[in-house]
């Protein structure tokens, strides 16, 4: 609860509105980037290995960050909702080959959509704690389902799901033969299709609403906004986001999975990268996913850039304990997360 | 216009002097208190009426069953001409009911203009495809809607923090902004629940001028609960003094200062309370 009522009321870093040609600046530099040098300049492996988990994790991240940190809903359940879209792009593909790769992305999304409003309606009566805890049954339950149900993996003997080859306007984007480069590049501009949209609707009359139920719901209601269709339109948005990135997560990264990728820690992973990275801020979902994609292999790889040597086990030992000492140094410094950390800083060099 | 339709047609809109709300037989019981018994009341358009009484009469309470907050177990709110057992919180902003809270309720995390704006929120319409663009008709009606949501920002005087968090203003201004939210919805009949404690003297006498203001120039029908009875004397139209939840007295401020029982029950404890 004390996580909860630390809030960033800024859009972001990127976007606060203090000097909007700066934030253009950066937001087009970094797009141009993204999408020119890093596909020609990063290897096989940075791209497989951490830029595209990074952006597929980023996804999730604005997901539950719409839902937490926006509307104030606590969910333990992203891993059960991105397994939701996983499933159903596994089955849309397999029932309909011809269909359109990036379509059955985008349509993914609302069957997670489906199942996190129904999963939100107990956010009516319950808050905080006891929401995390109905949010953590509908996750167990999930992937009890999808591991119970062999409709659910077309009777597959071994469980798993497996991203069939398929193509978008002839480029082969699923599959063991699709380039790293094309799959980061679809993950890339959904990721910033979505932060486009998620940042209009959190400037508009329905952004206001969940930040409103957010902090204080029963002055949200004298004002006359809808409780429960406000909650449930927050759930309804951030499943969709999370289904999307949970049909990313196997059809651009895994490539094959079972239920155990989308487990209750994945869940908790995501809720860690939006507390990092900051709640209530879009940016913060993307800086808090980096941050915990890609600093342990940041820790993997400086062992051997110092020269120390020691025993696999043990230096994997130490990366933890840097990691989770950085995140509560994080913490320590700034509360609402590294989002916020960078506003101010901004703030105290006038940038 | 007006005058030609049918009084059916008018029933929305009462005319200075005509009812704006009235309640009758209103009980409300938590547990063995009973905060409220046999209450009747009227309210009149285009009126300030204060409520007072002792700490614990009943007065949150009353406003509360106004708008729905709680609901009564007895009697019967009739508000702009429809009569019902009880209000619902949503439905009563929807009427046209506007209120502010004893302790402050806003929207700690999000900025003035926001809350000012959330105000706002039952006359903004654009559908959520739409809030998706940063172009386009949402943007046209977000547009339009700050736009009197600066109005009413400058019309209190708070354009200095306009975009900062609430959260992070002194409690006088957080009343001031609560206020500001409240009457961005335009509303008919708005609920003060003591506007002005916590606050220095100067701050009171500003906060007189904004609801002064706030009638002569909007005609908003006012219920305001006070404590000091300077301020009471000086905005009111219309005195109801409630007492272990029962109505005591019901006038002018002029009769209801020279009521016995008020005086027994309360002025004489409200000088005390001003020391
Ligand atoms: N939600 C509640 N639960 C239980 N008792 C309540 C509740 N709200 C009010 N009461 C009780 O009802 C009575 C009236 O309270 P109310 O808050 O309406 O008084 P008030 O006139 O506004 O007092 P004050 O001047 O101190 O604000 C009190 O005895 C109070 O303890
Ligand atoms: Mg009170």
């Amino acid at each position: 609860m004390i996580v909860l009522s630390y809030f960033n009321d800024l859009y972001g870093t990127f976007f606060a509105t203090r000097s909007r040609t700066i934030n253009t600046v950066f937001v087009t530099v970094i797009s141009l980037l993204a999408l020119f040098a890093v596909p020609t300049l990063a290897n096989e492996y940075w791209l497989q290995a951490i830029l595209i988990p990074f952006l597929v994790f980023a996804l999730a991240a604005l997901g539950l960050n719409l839902l937490t940190g926006f509307a104030g809903q606590l969910s333990l359940g992203t891993g059960g909702f991105m397994a939701v879209g996983a499933y159903a792009a596994f089955k849309m593909t397999t029932a309909w080959p011809e269909m359109d790769i990036i379509a059955i992305f985008f349509i993914s999304g609302f069957f997670a959509a489906g199942v996190g409003i129904l999963f939100g309606l107990p956010s009516l009566r319950i808050k905080g704690f006891y929401l995390a805890v109905a949010t953590l049954a509908a996750q167990f339950f999930l992937i009890w389902l999808f591991n119970r149900v062999p409709w659910f993996y077309n009777d597959n003997p071994s469980g798993t799901i497996t991203a069939p080859p398929r193509t978008f306007a002839g480029v082969m984007v699923t599959g063991p033969e699709a380039a790293a480069e094309v799959r980061y590049l679809v993950a890339l501009v959904l990721l910033a299709v979505f932060v486009f949209f998620s940042w209009n609707l959190m400037r508009s009359r329905f952004g206001r609403a969940w930040m409103a139920v957010r902090d204080m719901d029963v002055a949200a209601e004298i004002v006359g906004i809808p409780l429960l269709r406000t909650k449930l339109l927050a759930f309804g948005v951030s499943s969709y986001l999370c289904g999307v990135a949970g049909a990313l997560f196997v059809f651009l990264y895994l490539g094959s999975a079972e239920t155990i990728a989308f487990d209750v820690n994945v869940s908790f992973l995501v809720l860690f990268m939006i507390i990092v990275g900051g709640l209530g801020s879009i940016a913060g979902s993307i800086i808090g996913a980096a941050f915990i994609t890609i600093l342990p292999i940041f820790l993997t790889n400086l062992n051997p850039i110092l020269g120390i040597d020691l025993a696999v086990d043990i230096a994997k030992h130490i990366e933890v304990i840097i990691f989770g000492g950085l995140i509560i140094v994080i913490l320590i410094l700034e509360p609402h997360g590294i989002a916020r950390l960078i506003a101010i800083t901004r703030e105290r060099l006038r940038i | 216009m007006r005058a030609a339709m049918p009084a059916e047609a008018r029933v929305g809109h009462p005319e200075p002097g005509e009812p704006m709300l009235s309640v009758e037989g209103i009980a409300l019981r938590f547990g063995g208190v009973q905060a409220l018994a046999g209450v009747e009341f009227t309210i009149y358009a285009g009126e300030i009426c204060a409520i007072i009484g002792p700490n614990g009469a009943g007065k949150t309470s009353m406003l509360n069953v106004l708008n729905g907050a709680y609901q009564p177990s007895e009697g019967t709110i009739t508000f702009k001409g429809r009569t019902r057992r009880k209000m619902h919180p949503r439905v009563a902003a929807m009427e046209g009911m506007a209120r502010t809270f004893q302790n402050v309720a806003l929207f700690k995390g999000m900025s003035t203009l926001d809350n000012v704006m959330a105000g706002r929120n039952l006359k903004m319409h654009s559908n959520f495809v739409a809030c998706l663009l940063p172009v386009g008709p949402s943007r046209a009606e977000e547009a339009r809607h700050r736009a009197y949501a600066d109005e009413v920002i400058s019309f209190l005087e708070i354009e200095d923090i306009r975009n900062v968090p609430v959260g992070r203003l002194p409690y006088g201004l957080q009343k001031r902004v609560e206020l500001a939210r409240a009457l961005a919805a335009e509303p008919d009949l708005l609920l003060l629940d003591e506007p002005m404690t916590g606050m220095n003297r100067s701050e009171k006498a500003e906060m007189c001028r904004f609801v002064l203001e706030t009638k002569a120039r909007f005609g908003t029908t006012m219920a305001l609960i006070e404590h000091d009875m300077s301020v009471v004397m000086e905005l009111s139209d219309h005195i109801i003094v409630l007492d272990y939840g029962r109505k005591i007295a019901d006038g002018t401020p002029e009769e209801v200062r020279n009521d016995q029982t008020v005086i027994d029950a309360y002025l004489g404890v409200a000088t005390e309370d001003d020391a």
